[in-house]
């Protein structure tokens, strides 16, 4: 049996694509998710905040992907939990395995990537040091603490001020440890607001930004790390040393999609997010392959992976109905003053609907500034901002009567200081 | 305490001390290894370059030329037989300037005294062909077409296991604290009890020279030289395809570039005198060096991608060679084994039995030795036919725990089983290659954890990171009473 869509991944951006492509008229669709239960990260997230925009109400993470996993019940759509997609093929046949169905190769009409992201560790970033157990992800800890009932610590320094590090925070406080400091290499923080003040400020938990940590030390578990401020190029400042004895080391140090299986396809990639190069509705270079939520760029808040992976669930079944999209005129995206990607990275004119979201992300702090969209001749739109930061996500929505207004084949994505 | 007497106590079980026990282990004798960690292979053996070198080092009728030239022909024996990952891909060493071609060319003559087969000089574009991400500023090379690269922990398995299945006991948590002299042999003090030898042999890496103290001070100098490296992510694996070295000077030789085994690049090492094994630390300064030097030889290297920093500990001694000779009778230091002592460990087993032997040890063969080893599965090198075969054999090498690498539950599992199961997550890291990925066991960790507690009946507190107090989870939360 030829599959109309097949979902990789079942955390919060699979389930998403799967629903809205068998609303939209697939009607067999298919979910391989790689562990043993459906939500994906969001079952280790155990705080609330999730699903203020999507649902208007406070969830808890496992609460926000129970509504989409109660969703699925009559729906038809297939799931296979426990499996592990190995391969793709450029004519969209999955090869995957796992206890029950043993190796699998399945055919699909369209796929849409769902994979979600990893964390970036030690390594990545060459801490340099002794190396002794006590050195983990936020992530990999609050596995251990949320979903395997362990603590991993009692005297905890964290590295980085994402989303992840400044909940782990929290959490290992309320747990009984000790959290002794927030570190942050940037001179802001790369979560959200909300994170620093209900995670740090309310337990008063230090957050050192501009620091980062130049030692480590312990031969067993971990003893002592050494933090020290950084100048403007990042580099540590002799003599602004500090000196944690700590038996633990939380790293939130940034996340990187993962896309080891959109690689190994050919699929065009974009350096800026590590993600795949995508079309206004979430289509890679590979037709009939979509991809959608962490693996195509980091998102802040779970509500937009909702959204962002409905569109490409709808596109997906789209495909399956109407074929290939022709190209037409295509619009790429560029960054311009102050933006670091965009997503999408490609707009094709004739097939957008009538309107296409633009998301982004900051480089820098700003205030009251302007987001422009010009062709390079013309400011096409302009929106007005009060506040921007690198740890939020940013979202304009550009209108097609105005994209087709573009001279040439780019659009830039600026910030402008507001005149006056 | 034990009344036994085993014929030989080796000390030590990194690859060296592995090589040994495994030769020793074809003939009838009694033989005993002690190591002192959880584990073996945990010390340098983990922490070095992983290059089985041609042999063109060496100064001619050195030690190292002869064992080196030797080591790399058992390698390349062993590897099919006992199923370690090793590649014969070669190694280039640039040369920079018209001075470095003079090198080149007293390394070429070296190599061929020393028996190196196959050794060219290379012009600067034949060079470029090979590896057009190399230097383009290069002079000329040397080319070793027998170097090779190995996983050093997997090939020290390998003699390790072998060793064990053919009678060697292993003591590992075994660490000699002291050594006396008795009237047949030795009787060595350890945590785990008294072992009673007739020859001791003392293969323990940089504590050697500690460990043979305990009886007598060895003439040689320690001198424990540190490295430092990166290892890149596999999107940097393809970036050379030979092992490229720089130059030899008197610190070493050089910073190398190569692929690994598992496809990812290694880069490194520095040298830095330090005070013993247990400094393997990193530093700025350390890793600094390592990627100035290395750019000389790869200018577009990519520290982005990173996974992994690690640092090791030469034995070096004050002696331009490996320091095997007997401290007394019946004591046989195999001391001052640097490099290429992963690429000579195996014939510094067959050179410590020959030395044996003419001591007056019987080395009669035994009937039943097993040369070869059970091939282990490797779900990530199967075709898709065979995936689908072991998958329907045995369910678990279809569930894949983890993902960076592929290594499924089946193999972890096999490995808890094998003649040295493994007792810790990097246990299990170095035989089946799970964490060894780039997202460095962030995700597979907790479920290796509580794989290996399920498996060996250990409680979950108890499972280490890696060497013994190396403790991962403190507790369990909310333990109050109410």
């Amino acid at each position: 049996m030829k599959y109309d869509v097949i979902v990789i991944g079942g955390g919060p951006a699979g389930l998403a694509a799967a629903e809205e492509a068998r609303k939209n008229g697939a009607e067999h669709v298919l979910i391989l998710e790689r562990d043993k239960v459906l939500g994906g990260i969001l079952n280790q997230c155990i705080h609330n905040g999730f699903g203020l925009h999507y649902f208007k109400e406070e969830l808890t993470g496992p609460e926000y992907a129970g509504r989409f996993i109660e969703m699925l019940e009559g729906t038809g759509i297939e799931v296979k939990l426990d499996t592990m997609v190995l391969h793709i093929e450029n004519d969209r046949t999955v090869h995957a395995v796992n206890p029950t169905d043993g190796y699998m190769v399945l055919e699909a009409t369209s796929i849409v990537l769902a994979m979600g992201c990893r964390e970036r560790t030690r390594g990545a970033i060459a801490i340099p040091g002794e190396r002794p157990s006590g050195i983990f992800t936020a992530g990999a800890a609050q596995r251990y603490v949320n979903i395997e009932g362990y603590m991993v610590g009692k005297r905890v320094v964290i590295l980085g001020s994402g989303d992840i590090g400044l909940i782990m925070a929290r959490r290992m406080t309320l747990e009984g440890a000790k959290v002794l400091a927030c570190v942050e290499l940037m001179p802001y923080s790369g979560g959200l607001n909300r994170n620093i003040v209900q995670c740090l400020h309310d337990f008063n938990i230090p957050l050192y930004l501009s620091h980062t940590v130049v030692d480590i030390k312990g031969k067993e578990r971990l003893e002592q790390v050494t933090v020290a401020k950084v100048d403007e190029n990042r580099r540590p400042i002799p003599g602004t040393e500090m000196v944690f004895d700590c038996d633990t080391l939380l790293l939130s140090v940034g996340l990187i999609p993962e896309n080891e299986l959109t690689r190994e396809a050919g699929i065009t990639m974009d350096p800026r997010t590590n993600g795949a190069v995508v079309f206004e509705n979430m289509e890679t270079s590979l037709p009939g392959v979509f991809a959608c939520g962490n693996v195509v760029h980091v998102h802040d808040l779970v509500d937009y992976v909702t959204m962002e992976s409905q569109r490409a669930g709808k596109a997906a079944a789209e495909y399956g109905k109407a074929g290939e999209t022709p190209a037409g005129r295509i619009l790429e995206l560029q960054n311009g003053n102050g933006v670091s990607y965009t997503v999408p990275q490609r707009i094709r004119v004739e097939h957008m609907a009538k309107t296409a979201e633009i998301f982004f992300r900051v480089r820098n702090i700003y205030r009251n500034v302007e987001i422009q969209i010009t062709d390079g001749k013309t400011v096409l739109a302009h929106f007005a901002r009060e506040h921007m930061a690198p740890g939020e996500m940013e979202k304009v929505v550009l209108p097609k009567v105005l994209a087709e207004k573009a001279c040439g084949d780019t659009l830039t994505v600026q910030i402008v200081e507001k005149e006056g | 305490m034990e009344n036994r007497t085993y014929d030989i106590a080796v000390i030590g079980c990194g690859v060296v001390g592995a090589a040994i026990a495994r030769q020793l282990s074809k003939y009838r004798l009694s033989v005993c290894v002690l190591e002192k960690e959880n584990d073996i292979a945990v010390g340098t053996t983990k922490a070095n370059s992983a290059i089985i070198h041609a042999g063109y080092d060496p100064k001619p009728g050195s030690l190292m030329g002869k064992l080196n030239t030797r080591g790399v022909e058992i390698v390349k024996e062993l590897a099919p037989k006992l199923h370690f990952p090793y590649q014969p891909i070669g190694s280039l060493i640039l040369a920079f300037t018209e001075e470095n071609m003079k090198t080149v060319e007293v390394l070429y003559q070296r190599g061929r005294h020393n028996g190196v087969p196959g050794l060219q000089i290379l012009s600067a574009e034949e060079v470029r062909e090979m590896e057009p991400n190399v230097n383009p500023e290069i002079k000329g090379a040397l080319y070793a077409p027998s170097a090779g690269i190995v996983s050093p922990w997997r090939m020290a398995l390998a003699f390790a296991e072998s060793a064990v299945c053919n009678g060697v006991e292993l003591r590992r948590n075994s660490p000699v604290t002291g050594i006396a002299k008795t009237e047949d042999g030795y009787e060595l003090t350890t945590p785990s009890g008294t072992v009673k030898a007739r020859y001791v042999v003392n293969a323990s890496g940089v504590d050697a020279f500690a460990v043979a103290s305990l009886l007598k001070k060895p003439s040689y100098e320690l001198k424990p030289s540190r490295g430092e490296y990166y290892l890149m992510d596999k999107c940097a694996g393809n970036t050379v395809h030979h092992v490229i070295f720089q130059c030899p000077t008197e610190l070493g030789k050089g910073i190398l570039v190569s692929p690994t085994v598992d496809g990812n690049l290694i880069v490194g090492p520095n040298a830095e005198a330090v005070e013993g094994a247990k400094e393997t630390g990193t530093t700025a300064e350390g890793l600094a060096f390592v990627r100035k030097m290395a750019l000389l030889s790869v200018p577009d290297l990519n520290w982005r991608d990173s996974i992994r920093n690690f640092a090791g500990v030469r034995a070096n001694t004050n002696i331009d060679d490996f320091q095997i000779r007997w401290l007394e009778p019946g004591f046989l230091d195999v001391a001052g084994i640097k490099s290429p002592g992963l690429s000579s460990a195996p014939a510094i087993g067959e050179y410590v039995a020959e030395l044996l032997m003419q001591d007056g040890v019987k080395l009669l063969f035994k009937n039943d030795f097993q040369e070869e080893l059970p091939e282990r599965v490797h779900f990530k090198e199967l075709s898709a036919e065979e995936k689908a075969e072991v998958v329907r054999k045995n369910p678990l090498y279809g569930r894949i725990i983890c993902r960076c690498e592929t290594v499924t539950e089946g193999e972890m599992v096999d490995a808890l089983h094998s003649p040295i199961p493994p007792v810790s997550i990097d246990g299990i890291k170095r035989r089946c290659g799970a964490g060894m990925g780039r997202c460095q066991g962030g995700f597979c960790g907790p479920r290796v954890h509580e794989i290996i507690a399920r498996e060996t009946g250990m409680p979950m507190q108890d499972v280490m990171q890696d060497r013994a107090g190396m403790v991962i989870i403190t507790g369990e939360t909310k333990t109050g009473e109410r």
